[in-house]
C-alpha cells in the first residue's frame, strides 16, 4: 500500500515490552491549597510537584536518594516545602532551583511525622525517640526551639489544633495531647487494641487530625476510626472501616469532611451532616467508600474540591468531589496518574538503540529486525530478536535525574544531582565496549536535562542554576563552548530543551516561564516564545523550516517559527478553530514530539495513551467530527473518505505509551509498559475473602 | 475496663517488722525493679543539725532533703555545706503525715501535708524557685480524720485525694502556681465516693490513684470486715473490681506502672493491675465491637452524656456536674425527697406512692441522681426488713427515670429475682447499662424457669415480639412447654427425617414460636443486654438442660424468622437483631454442647443447626470456587493478549 493513497502510510512498529520500569510507591502527599499544587513523594525519596491548576501537570521533581526515606511532607508558610524521613533529617527543597536547599539533623533518630503550624511558621517532627520537637522557621532556614515532654515510643502522626494551642501526636497504643506552650501531655487517650475480638500486641495510631472544637480524629492499625474529645480525653465515636490498618487520614478545610485509606486499597470518606433534615446536630457519618487502589493507601489529601490519595501500588487517584465541583466538565473525572510526565527514555536512530533510564541504572537495548512484509495488523516473524547491550550502574545512592544517547549510539550521558556522567561507546563486531570520559570540567556537577546535536557533535546540558551549556564532542574528548547564563538573573531551572536538525538552534523551556530560543552559530538569544499561562510538556524543533512544537499541559499545541519569529499560519488557524473537545479532554501530557524526515507536513506525537500525527495539509477536525476513527474505510468511497478525513491520525493501539518515535520513513518504535506487568512486580495485595468468614 | 490480674508475693521474707512498717515502695531505673525500705532493715542516718524527714531521689535531678520542719535544700547544697541553718517552715506541733514528690518539665515539686490538732495543711514547694504556698484544707462539715493520701499532678493542678476515716474519698485541687503565694490560701475539697470503706478499720486504709479516672482502695468494704482491694471508678462512680486479702493488711498501698504493692499478711504482695479508659461502655465492662453502625442498639450503651441529660440541659461541663452532684448529696434535699424518704421507712405502699408521683413531679436538679439511689435503697431496706412490703410501682417507676444503674443499687434485682418479678426484672435489663453478666444469667434462668400461670399474671413489655408470633392461640401454648418439658418429643421420627434429606420440621418451627410471647417478651430483653463473652459463658453453664433447649429452640425460631425476609430483620418495634441471636446461638452451644449433645430433644434441633451450618459452609466454598474459576479466567485472557515482550508489527494509519 502507498502514502500516495492519501492514507498516512505503512509503518513496521517494534512493539517494545522490555522496559521494566516500575515507579516507585507513593509515601505522601501534602497540598497547599494557596498554589494549588500537589506535592507527592516516594518511598525511594523523590519528591514530585504536581500542579492541580494546570491540569494535574507534573511540573517538578527532586529526585530520591538511596539514604534517604521521606515519612513526612508538608507545605510551610510562602509555600516552602520541607520533608523528613528514617534518617533523621529534615530537608528543605528549592522550587527554584529544583535542589534541596539544606538537610539538618533533628537529633532525635528516624523522623515519622512532621506538621506545620497553621500559621506556617513553625515545624513540629516526631521522632523515633518519642521527643516531638519544635522548630522555627525563619526566612531561610529552621532553627530548633524545644523538645516536648518525651513519650515512650515513636511518634507516628502528628496534628496541630487550628488555633496552634494544641496539638495531638500518635503514638503506639495512645494519642497524645500536648499543650504547646508548656510542651506538657495534657490528656493521654489509650486506643483499644482489641481487633476483631483478639488482642494485638500493639495498636499503632497511623495518623490523627486536631479539628477546631478539640475533636481528635485517629486511624489506627486495628482498622478504627475514631472520634475523641480531647477536652476531656474520652472516646466519642469509633467507625470500624477495614480488617486491616487504617493508614491515613487528611481533613478538608472547612472541617466538614474526611478522608480515610486503608491498607486494603479502600478510600472512605466521612462527612459531617445533620442528624436530621434541619436540625443544628451534626455528626460525622461514613459517607462513601472508594476502591481505586489495590494496594494499601500510605497517604490522602484533601483539597477543596478533591480526595487525593496515593500508597503501594504507585498510582496517584484524584477524585474530585461532585458535589464540590462547579461546572460538571471533564475536571470532575477521577483522575489516576501512575508514570512520570518526562521521558525515561531515548533513542539512537542510526544504531536503532533504546536507552532506558532507572532510578539507579541505565539500559541499553539494540532493536531486532526482520525481512519479511505484511498487511495491517500482522506481526512479522523476527530474523533477529532485540538484544540488551548494557546494563549500567549508577554509583553512589542518588537517583539518576536524566539521561540520552546521542543519535550516532557512539555518546551516552547521564546525570544525578552530584555528578555528571559522559561515555563513549565503540562497538566491534558486536562487541561494546564502554568507556567514560573522564576529568569533566566542575560546572557540569548535575544536568536537569541533557540533549546531544542531531548530529552528534555537540552536547547540551540544562544545568539547576538555570544556565545552559555548549560541550563540542571530538573523538574521544570534550571542549566547552560556551554557556548561556540565565536570564535576567532568574534562578529558574531548565528542563526541557529542544536542538534544531541543523544544529542552528537551541530551544528550552523552564517550569512557568516562557520558552527561550538560542542561535547556536552567533551564541545568543535569538527569541523567547510569548508566554503562555500553562507548562511546557514537550518541545521540537521541525528539519527545514525550523518550525518549534510546543505541548502545553492544557493539551494545547503551538508552532513557532524561529526565523520568523512569529507563530505559523497553521497555528493560528488551529487557535482560531480551536481544538476537538475531545483532544483537550485526554488527561495525560504529550511527553514526546518528532517529525518525519521526508514529509514536513506530519507532526508525531504521543502521550500515554494515544498517538497522533498530524497532516498540516488536511482539513482541522471540528467538534462534529468523528476524531478517533480506528476502523479503515474499505467498502467507503474516496469521496466519503475524503470528506471524514481530517488533520488528526489517532491511533490508541499502543498502551500505555511510554515513548514513541520515528526511526525512519517507515519504521516506528513504541515503548509500552502494561499495568499488570508493573502490578506482578508489587507485592501481593491484602487478600479479601469476599465470602464467608 | 479495669481488671485486677493474679497477684504474687515478693520473696518469703517478712516484712514490716519494724516499729513503723513497711517504709516505702519506690520504683527503680528498671520497670522490673522495685526498691523497698523496710523499717526493720535500714540503717540509714544522716546526722545534722536538724532531723530530716525523708530524702527524695528523683531521675534526672540531684536528691532533694525534706526537713521534719518542713524545711528544703537539695542533698548537694546540703553536703557542700553541712553547718548551714535549717528554718522551721511549719509552726510547732505541727507534723508532717504525707508527702510526695512530682516533676513540672523536669522541675521537682515537693507536695506535703501537716496536720495539727486536727488541722491539715498542704505545703507545695517549688525546689528550683524556692516558692512555698500554704493551703489550709477545709474538711466541710464532717470532721473525719484523713487516713490516707494519694495525689496527681494535671498540668497545673495537683488532684490531692484522701481517704477519710468515715469511710469516703475527697478530691481537692491544689494549683501548682499560686496566685498569690505569701498569702495561706484555702482549698475546699469535693466528695468523689461516699462509704466506700467501713470507718472502724483496724490498720486503717489507703487510696491510691491509678489514673484520672480509677483510684484503688485497700480496707475493709463497709458491711464485711474482711479487708479487701478494690478499684473504684471515680468519673462514673462505678466499682470495677475488687479483691479479698483475708489475711488483713496494713494499710499501707503504692502503685507504680500498673503495679500495685500492700502488705498481705506478713508478705509484700504484688498484684499487676489493667485498665482502658474513655469509654462508658469501657468502665462498665461491656465494651464490645458494634459491627453495624447506625442500628438502633447502638443505644443500648447510654454514654454518660446522655444519661445526664436525663436531669438537666445545661451546658456544663461533666467533672463540675459531678463534683455538684456529690457536695449536693452532702447537702440537705429539697423538701419533697425529704418527705419521701421519712414516709419510706413507715408509711403505706399507697402513700409512698403518692409521695414518690410528687417527687418526681418536681423540676430534676443535678442531685437528684443520689437522691432516687437513697429511695431505691431505702424501699429496698424496708422490704428486706418486712417480707410483705414491696411496693412494685414505685420501683418499675423509679427504673423508668433512666437515673438508676446496676451499680447504684445492687439489691433491686437480687431482691426481684428472689421474688421472681419478671415485670421488674425487664425494666432492669431495658434500662441499666451495667448489669453484670451473673445478674444477666440470673434472669434469664428464672425466665426460662417460671411457670406459665405466673407469667400470664405479670405485666410484661411487649412490644419486642411481633405480632405475628403473639397472635398465636392460646391452646397450643399449653401444649407447646409440656412437650418440652416431658420430653417425650417424637426425636427420632424427626432424625430419621433429617437424614432423608428434609429439613427436620422447618415448617412447624417456623410457624409456631416454642414459648409464650411473654416468655419470648423477656427473652428478648435478655438478648438485648450487653455482655462479655468471657464473663457470660460460666454462668450459662449452670442452666438446666432442658432450659437451654428451650432457649436454643426459640433462638432457631428467631433465626427462621429472620430469613423469611429479605433484609433478615425481624418484625416488631424492638426486635432482637440477626447478630444478636446468633451469637446467643453460639454462646449456649458453647457453654452446654456437652450436656445438650446428650439430650434426646434437643437431637433435632442440633441436626437442623448442623445441617444448616454445613450449608453455610457449602455455600461459601462454592462461591470462593467460582471467585477463583473467575479469576484464572481473567487470568488466560490476558495471557491471550500478551504478545510477548518484543514483536515488530505491521500498522497502518488512516
Amino acid at each position: 500500500m502507498l502514502a500516495a493513497e492519501g492514507g498516512m502510510g505503512e509503518f513496521k512498529v517494534h512493539r517494545v515490552r522490555f522496559f521494566n520500569y516500575v515507579p516507585s510507591g507513593i509515601r505522601c502527599v501534602a497540598y497547599n491549597n494557596q498554589s494549588n499544587r500537589l506535592a507527592v513523594s516516594r518511598t525511594d525519596g523523590t519528591v514530585e510537584i504536581y500542579n492541580l491548576s494546570a491540569n494535574y501537570f507534573q511540573e517538578k521533581f527532586f529526585p530520591g536518594n538511596e539514604s534517604r526515606s521521606t515519612e513526612a511532607l508538608c507545605w510551610a508558610k510562602e509555600q516552602r516545602l520541607f520533608s523528613a524521613g528514617l534518617n533523621g533529617e529534615i530537608i528543605e527543597y528549592d522550587l527554584q532551583t529544583l535542589s534541596i536547599k539544606y538537610a539538618m539533623d533533628a537529633f532525635g533518630g528516624p523522623i515519622w511525622s512532621m506538621a506545620a503550624s497553621p500559621s506556617g511558621s513553625q515545624l513540629l517532627v516526631g521522632c523515633e525517640d518519642g521527643s516531638v520537637k519544635l522548630f522555627q522557621i525563619t526566612p531561610d532556614k529552621i532553627q530548633f526551639e524545644r523538645n516536648f515532654d518525651r513519650q515512650k515510643n515513636r511518634i507516628l502522626s502528628l496534628s496541630w489544633h487550628p488555633s496552634g494551642t494544641h496539638i495531638a501526636a500518635g503514638s503506639i497504643d495512645y494519642i497524645s495531647v500536648f499543650d504547646v506552650k508548656s510542651g506538657s501531655v495534657t490528656h493521654k487517650m489509650h486506643v483499644d487494641r482489641q481487633y476483631m475480638g483478639v488482642s494485638k500486641r500493639k495498636c499503632i495510631i497511623w495518623g490523627v487530625a486536631f479539628l477546631s472544637d478539640g475533636t481528635v480524629v485517629s486511624v489506627d492499625s486495628a482498622g478504627k476510626v475514631q472520634f475523641w474529645d480531647s477536652a476531656t480525653g474520652t472516646l466519642v465515636k469509633s467507625h470500624l472501616v477495614a480488617n486491616a490498618d487504617v493508614q491515613s487520614i487528611a481533613i478538608s478545610d472547612q472541617e466538614d469532611s474526611l478522608v480515610v485509606g486503608t491498607a486494603e486499597g479502600t478510600v472512605f470518606h466521612f462527612q459531617l451532616v445533620s442528624v436530621t433534615s434541619n436540625s443544628i446536630e451534626k455528626q460525622w457519618v461514613r459517607t462513601k467508600p472508594f476502591q481505586h487502589h489495590t494496594h494499601d493507601v500510605r497517604t490522602v489529601a484533601h483539597s477543596p474540591t478533591a480526595l487525593i490519595s496515593g500508597g503501594t501500588d504507585t498510582h496517584l487517584v484524584i477524585r474530585p468531589l461532585m458535589e464540590k465541583v462547579e461546572v460538571k466538565n471533564y475536571d470532575a473525572a477521577l483522575r489516576k496518574i501512575t508514570f512520570p510526565h518526562r521521558r525515561l527514555i531515548s533513542c539512537s536512530k542510526k544504531k536503532q538503540l533504546l536507552l532506558f533510564q532507572f532510578a539507579h541504572h541505565l539500559e541499553l537495548w539494540q532493536l531486532g529486525s526482520t525481512v519479511a512484509t505484511g498487511r495491517n495488523g500482522d506481526t512479522l516473524p523476527l530474523s533477529k530478536n532485540a538484544d540488551h547491550l548494557l546494563h549500567l550502574k549508577a554509583k553512589g545512592p542518588e537517583n539518576i535525574i536524566c539521561s540520552c544517547i546521542s543519535p550516532c549510539g557512539s555518546w551516552m550521558a547521564y546525570s544525578t544531582a552530584s555528578r555528571f556522567f559522559l561515555y563513549r561507546l565503540k562497538y566491534e563486531r558486536g562487541n561494546i565496549s564502554l568507556q567514560r570520559v573522564s576529568k569533566m570540567p566542575a560546572f557540569l556537577h548535575s544536568a536537569l536535562q541533557i540533549l546531544f546535536s542531531e548530529d552528534s557533535t555537540k552536547l547540551f546540558v540544562a544545568s539547576n542554576q538555570g544556565s545552559l551549556h555548549i560541550i563540542r564532542l571530538l573523538d574521544g574528548s570534550f571542549k566547552h563552548l560556551h554557556t548561556f547564563p540565565s536570564l535576567s538573573g532568574t534562578v529558574e531551572s531548565m528542563c526541557l530543551l529542544a536542538v534544531s536538525p541543523d544544529g542552528n538552534w537551541l530551544a528550552a523551556s523552564g517550569t512557568s516561564a516562557g520558552v527561550h530560543v538560542y542561535s547556536i552559530k552567533l551564541l545568543k538569544l535569538h527569541c523567547t516564545v510569548p508566554a503562555y499561562n500553562f507548562p511546557v510538556t514537550a518541545l521540537a524543533i521541525a528539519p527545514n523550516t525550523n518550525n518549534l512544537v510546543i505541548a502545553h499541559s492544557d493539551q494545547q499545541v503551538f508552532e513557532y517559527s524561529i526565523p520568523d519569529k512569529q507563530y505559523t499560519e497553521w497555528s493560528r488557524a488551529l487557535q482560531k478553530q480551536g481544538f476537538h473537545h475531545l483532544w483537550l479532554q485526554r488527561d495525560t501530557p504529550i511527553t514526546h514530539i518528532s517529525f518525519h524526515p521526508k514529509r514536513p507536513m506530519h507532526i508525531l506525537l504521543h502521550d500515554a495513551y494515544m498517538f497522533c500525527i498530524i497532516d498540516k495539509s488536511l482539513p482541522l477536525p471540528n467538534d462534529k467530527t468523528l476524531l478517533y476513527n480506528p476502523i479503515p474505510p474499505t467498502n467507503e468511497s474516496d469521496v466519503i473518505r475524503r470528506r471524514t478525513a481530517h488533520a488528526f491520525k489517532i491511533s490508541k493501539l499502543y498502551k500505555p505509551l511510554l515513548f514513541m518515535d520515528l526511526l525512519d520513513e517507515r519504521t516506528l518504535v513504541a515503548v509500552e509498559r502494561p499495568l499488570d506487568d508493573i502490578i506482578a512486580q508489587l507485592p501481593p495485595p491484602i487478600k479479601k475473602k469476599k465470602f464467608g468468614t | 475496663m479495669a481488671a485486677l490480674e493474679e497477684e504474687f508475693t515478693l520473696s518469703a521474707v517478712h516484712l514490716g517488722a519494724g516499729p513503723d512498717g513497711l517504709l516505702g515502695v519506690e520504683p527503680s531505673d528498671r520497670a522490673d525493679q522495685f526498691l523497698v525500705t523496710d523499717g526493720g532493715r535500714s540503717v540509714v542516718l544522716y546526722k545534722l543539725s536538724a532531723e530530716v524527714y525523708r530524702i527524695y531521689s528523683t531521675q534526672g535531678t540531684e536528691p532533694i532533703v525534706l526537713f521534719k520542719e518542713g524545711a528544703v535544700r537539695g542533698l548537694e547544697a546540703l553536703l557542700a555545706e553541712p553547718q548551714q541553718k535549717i528554718e522551721s517552715v511549719i509552726s510547732e506541733e505541727e507534723v508532717i503525715r504525707w508527702t510526695k514528690i512530682f516533676m513540672i518539665l523536669r522541675h521537682p515539686i515537693l507536695l506535703f501535708i501537716t496536720e495539727k490538732h486536727e488541722t491539715y495543711f498542704a505545703y507545695v514547694q517549688t525546689v528550683h524557685s524556692h516558692t512555698l504556698s500554704k493551703y489550709t484544707l477545709v474538711l466541710g462539715e464532717e470532721k473525719a480524720l484523713i487516713q490516707s493520701f494519694t495525689a496527681s499532678m494535671d498540668r497545673k493542678l495537683i488532684s490531692l485525694i484522701t481517704l477519710c476515716s468515715d469511710g469516703s474519698v475527697y478530691e481537692a485541687l491544689i494549683p501548682t502556681h499560686p496566685s498569690d503565694p505569701e498569702k495561706t490560701q484555702r482549698v475546699v475539697r469535693s466528695l468523689l465516693l461516699k462509704g466506700i470503706v467501713s470507718g472502724n478499720a483496724r490498720n486503717g486504709a489507703a487510696v491510691a490513684t491509678l489514673d484520672q479516672d480509677h483510684v484503688a482502695v485497700l480496707g475493709p468494704a463497709p458491711e464485711a470486715s474482711k479487708e479487701c482491694l478494690s478499684i473504684w471508678n471515680t468519673k462514673f462512680q462505678t466499682l470495677q473490681t475488687s479483691k479479698e486479702l483475708p489475711q488483713g493488711t496494713s494499710g499501707q498501698l503504692w502503685y507504680y506502672g500498673e503495679i500495685l504493692f500492700m502488705l498481705h499478711g506478713k508478705f509484700l504482695t504484688v498484684i499487676p493491675y489493667k485498665c482502658e479508659v474513655s469509654s462508658l461502655a469501657g468502665a462498665l465492662g461491656k465494651l464490645k465491637h458494634n459491627q453495624d453502625q447506625g442500628t438502633q442498639a447502638v443505644t443500648r450503651f447510654v454514654s454518660w452524656e446522655t444519661s445526664q441529660e436525663c436531669f438537666q440541659n445545661s451546658e456544663q461541663s461533666k467533672r463540675i456536674l459531678r463534683r455538684r452532684k456529690s457536695e449536693m448529696s452532702i447537702q440537705p434535699e429539697a423538701p419533697a425527697s425529704k418527705q419521701l424518704l421519712s414516709s419510706i421507712k413507715k408509711d403505706s405502699e399507697k402513700h409512698i406512692e403518692v409521695e414518690l408521683r410528687k417527687f418526681l413531679a418536681t423540676k430534676r436538679t443535678p442531685g437528684c441522681h443520689a437522691v432516687i439511689g437513697d429511695i431505691v435503697t431505702g424501699l429496698l431496706g424496708r422490704s428486706k426488713a418486712e417480707p410483705l412490703f414491696y411496693p412494685r410501682n414505685c420501683l418499675a417507676q423509679l427504673i423508668q427515670t433512666c437515673a438508676l444503674s446496676y451499680s447504684l443499687c445492687p439489691g433491686l434485682m437480687e431482691v426481684a429475682l428472689e421474688k421472681k418479678d419478671v415485670q421488674i426484672l425487664q425494666l432492669c435489663l431495658q434500662h441499666f447499662p451495667d448489669i453484670p453478666e451473673s445478674a444477666t444469667c440470673a434472669c434469664l434462668k428464672l425466665f426460662l424457669s417460671i411457670s406459665d400461670s405466673s407469667l400470664k399474671e405479670a405485666d410484661v413489655h411487649m412490644e419486642s415480639v411481633s405480632a405475628s408470633s403473639d397472635g398465636a392461640p392460646e391452646e397450643r401454648m399449653e401444649q407447646q412447654p409440656g412437650a418440652v418439658e416431658n420430653g417425650s418429643s417424637p426425636a427420632e421420627a424427626d432424625c430419621a427425617a433429617a437424614a432423608n434429606g428434609r429439613p427436620p420440621g422447618t415448617r412447624e418451627e417456623s410457624a409456631s414460636s416454642p414459648v409464650l410471647p411473654k416468655r419470648a417478651a423477656l427473652l428478648n430483653a435478655v438478648l438485648h443486654s450487653a455482655y462479655s463473652e468471657t464473663f457470660l459463658v460460666p454462668h450459662l453453664k449452670d442452666i438446666p438442660a432442658q432450659h437451654v433447649t428451650l432457649f436454643l429452640r426459640y433462638l432457631y425460631f428467631l433465626y427462621l424468622k429472620c430469613n423469611e425476609n429479605a433484609t433478615m430483620t425481624l418484625p416488631g418495634i424492638h426486635p432482637p437483631t440477626l447478630n444478636q441471636i446468633m451469637d446467643w446461638i453460639c454462646l449456649l452451644l458453647d457453654a452446654n454442647f456437652t450436656v445438650v449433645v446428650m439430650i434426646p430433644e434437643a437431637k433435632r434441633l442440633l441436626l437442623s443447626l448442623y445441617k444448616f451450618v454445613k450449608s453455610q459452609i457449602s455455600i461459601c466454598s462454592e462461591l470462593n470456587k467460582i471467585e477463583i474459576s473467575f479469576r484464572e479466567l481473567q487470568k488466560l485472557n490476558q495471557e491471550k493478549n500478551n504478545r510477548g515482550l518484543y514483536s515488530i508489527e505491521v500498522l497502518e494509519l488512516f
